[in-house]
C-alpha cells in the first residue's frame, strides 16, 4: 500500500513548522514518528496534501525535572523515555508505559507528543497522562498555552489542539512519598495496542486514600476518567475490599466500542479486572 | 519529487523519489535490494525491518524522503567478503527458518538487539523480537539462532545445538 500523493516538507524548528502550518492551512499535517499517520494514509483514511516532518527536531527534545514537575519534549521517542533514568526516578509509570508500547521498532519512532496529539482510542499514554493529571504546552503563531489533561481528549482521534498548534511539551507530576501510579493493560497480541488499559494514580496519607485518579483507554472512543471509581476509593484505607468496591465502579460512566478483537461486554468486564490490577499496584507503590 | 542521498550498506546513492515513496519500496524497487520483504504492510509483522542510523525501524512505515543523509543497513549488508554474518550463520546452523519470509526482518531486529545487548537472556531475545512475526518455525530455533550469533560475536566457541 502506498499513500495518496502529498508534498513532504522537513521542518528544522518549531518556528519553521508553525510558518509551514500557516502557509498550508488545514491541508497540512504534522508527522513525527508516523506510525499512526502513515498507516492511516496508506488506507486513505487520512489524505493530507502536505506532510510537515517534525521528527528529530532539537526544539522538541529534552527531559528535565523542575521542582515537582517532569517535563518531556514532545519529540522524545518512546525508547528514549523508556530508558531515561530521569523519567524512571521521577515518574516511573511513564517509562513503564512507553516501554511496553508496540515493539522496539515502534518505540524507536513513536513520540510522546504524537501519541497525545493523535488520541488513538487504543493508545496507552492517553490513560496514563489523564491519571497523572498532566498538562501539555501547545505552541502556535500567537504564542503558547497550556492544556490540562482533563481538557485534552475531546473524542475519537480529536483533541483540544487547534490545527495551527504544535504540541511542544508534556508535563506530569513528580511522584512524591505516599503517591503511586500504575498502568495495567490487556494487549492485542500482534499490534500490542490496548484492548483495555487502565491507569491509576493514588495518594495515601496516614493510611487513608486522600486522592485517586483513574482513566481507561482501549475500551471506548477516547481515554476517559472514571469518576465513580475514584470517588469510591477516596476516603477508604485502600484494602482489598476497597479496591474491589472501586474497581466494580470502573467503566460505569463511559461509552464502549466493540470490534473484531473484543466485544463491548468483554471490554466492560475487563475494565474492572484491569482497574483492580492498576489500583493494587499504585497502592502498593504509595505504601512503599 | 525529492532528491535524497542515502548510504545503503556502505554505498552512497543519490536518487529521485516521490515524496510518498516508502523506504521499503525505495530499497526493493529502486535499489533492487529485495532481501527486505513486505509482509503485513501495517507495521506489525516486521518482515521489512532495516537499521536506519543505528536503530531498527519498519521500512513499510518509513518515508524514503525522511532518510535523506541517513545510513541504512539491510540484510544484504551483513555478509562481508562472502562470509555469512554470525546471525545468518546462526539461522542456518540452528534451523532458524522454514519458509524464510520473515528471516531478513528477524535478523535485522536481532542485529539491533545484539548491538545494544551483546549478552541477552532468552527472555530478552524474545522481547527484542516481539515486533517480528514468524508463521512457521515457532520461534524456539530463532531464539537459539540469535544466541548462537551472540556467543560467536562475543568471541566464544559455538556449535549448533541438536535440533
Amino acid at each position: 500500500m502506498i499513500p495518496a500523493a502529498f508534498q513532504y516538507v522537513k521542518a528544522n524548528s518549531v518556528a519553521e513548522a508553525l510558518v509551514l502550518l500557516q502557509q498550508h492551512g488545514e491541508d497540512a499535517k504534522l508527522v513525527a514518528g508516523g506510525h499512526s499517520l502513515i498507516p492511516a494514509m496508506k488506507l486513505r483514511l487520512s489524505q493530507p496534501s502536505v506532510l510537515i516532518d517534525i521528527a528529530g527536531m532539537a526544539d522538541l527534545k529534552g527531559i528535565a525535572v523542575n521542582g515537582a514537575e517532569l517535563t518531556i519534549g514532545a519529540g522524545e521517542t518512546y525508547h528514549a523515555i523508556a530508558t531515561s533514568a530521569t523519567v524512571k526516578n521521577a515518574c516511573g509509570v511513564v517509562a513503564a508505559c512507553v516501554g511496553q508500547i508496540g515493539d522496539i521498532q515502534v518505540r524507536n519512532c513513536g513520540t510522546i507528543g504524537g501519541a497525545l496529539a493523535h488520541s488513538d482510542p487504543a493508545a496507552d499514554l492517553t490513560a496514563v497522562f489523564l491519571a497523572l493529571g498532566g498538562k501539555v504546552t501547545a505552541q502556535s503563531a500567537n504564542g503558547s498555552r497550556q492544556i490540562a489533561a482533563d481538557d485534552l481528549f475531546v473524542s475519537m482521534l480529536t483533541t483540544a489542539l487547534d490545527s495551527g498548534e504544535i504540541l511542544a511539551k508534556v508535563t506530569v507530576p513528580v511522584l512524591q512519598k505516599g503517591q503511586g501510579a500504575a498502568y495495567a493493560k490487556l494487549k492485542h497480541p500482534a499490534s500490542r495496542y490496548a484492548i483495555v488499559g487502565v491507569a491509576a494514580m493514588v495518594t495515601i496519607s496516614n493510611g487513608v486514600v486522600t486522592a485517586a485518579r483513574v482513566a481507561v483507554t482501549g475500551a471506548g472512543p477516547q481515554a476517559v476518567r472514571q469518576a465513580s471509581c475514584e470517588k469510591t476509593l477516596v476516603g477508604s484505607n485502600g484494602d482489598a475490599a476497597a479496591v474491589k468496591a472501586a474497581a466494580a465502579k470502573a467503566g460505569d460512566d463511559m461509552d464502549y466500542l466493540g470490534d473484531i478483537h473484543a466485544s463491548e461486554e468483554y471490554r466492560r468486564a475487563m475494565v474492572q479486572v484491569y482497574a483492580a490490577r492498576a489500583l493494587n499496584e499504585a497502592l502498593a507503590q504509595a505504601r512503599a | 519529487m525529492a532528491r535524497i542521498t542515502v548510504t545503503v550498506n556502505g554505498k552512497s546513492h543519490t536518487s529521485d523519489v516521490e515524496d510518498r515513496t516508502l523506504l521499503v519500496h525505495y530499497l526493493r524497487e529502486q535499489l533492487n535490494l529485495t532481501g527486505t520483504h513486505i509482509g503485513c504492510d501495517t507495521s506489525q509483522c516486521g518482515a521489512c525491518v532495516v537499521v536506519v542510523d543505528g536503530n531498527s525501524v519498519k521500512s513499510c512505515t518509513t518515508l524514503a524522503a525522511r532518510c535523506d543523509h541517513a545510513s541504512v543497513t539491510t540484510i544484504e549488508g551483513l555478509a562481508q567478503d562472502g562470509n555469512l554474518h554470525p546471525l545468518q550463520e546462526g539461522f542456518w546452523e540452528c534451523h532458524g527458518l522454514q519458509c524464510g519470509f520473515c528471516t531478513p526482518g528477524m535478523i535485522m531486529s536481532a542485529y539491533d538487539l545484539l548491538q545494544q545487548n551483546p549478552n541477552p537472556s532468552d527472555d530478552e531475545v524474545r522481547h527484542g523480537l516481539e515486533g517480528n512475526l514468524c508463521r512457521c518455525t515457532g520461534y524456539h530455533n530463532i531464539v537459539r539462532a540469535v544466541q548462537y550469533a551472540a556467543a560467536k560475536m562475543r568471541g566464544e566457541e559455538v556449535s549448533a545445538p541438536n535440533v
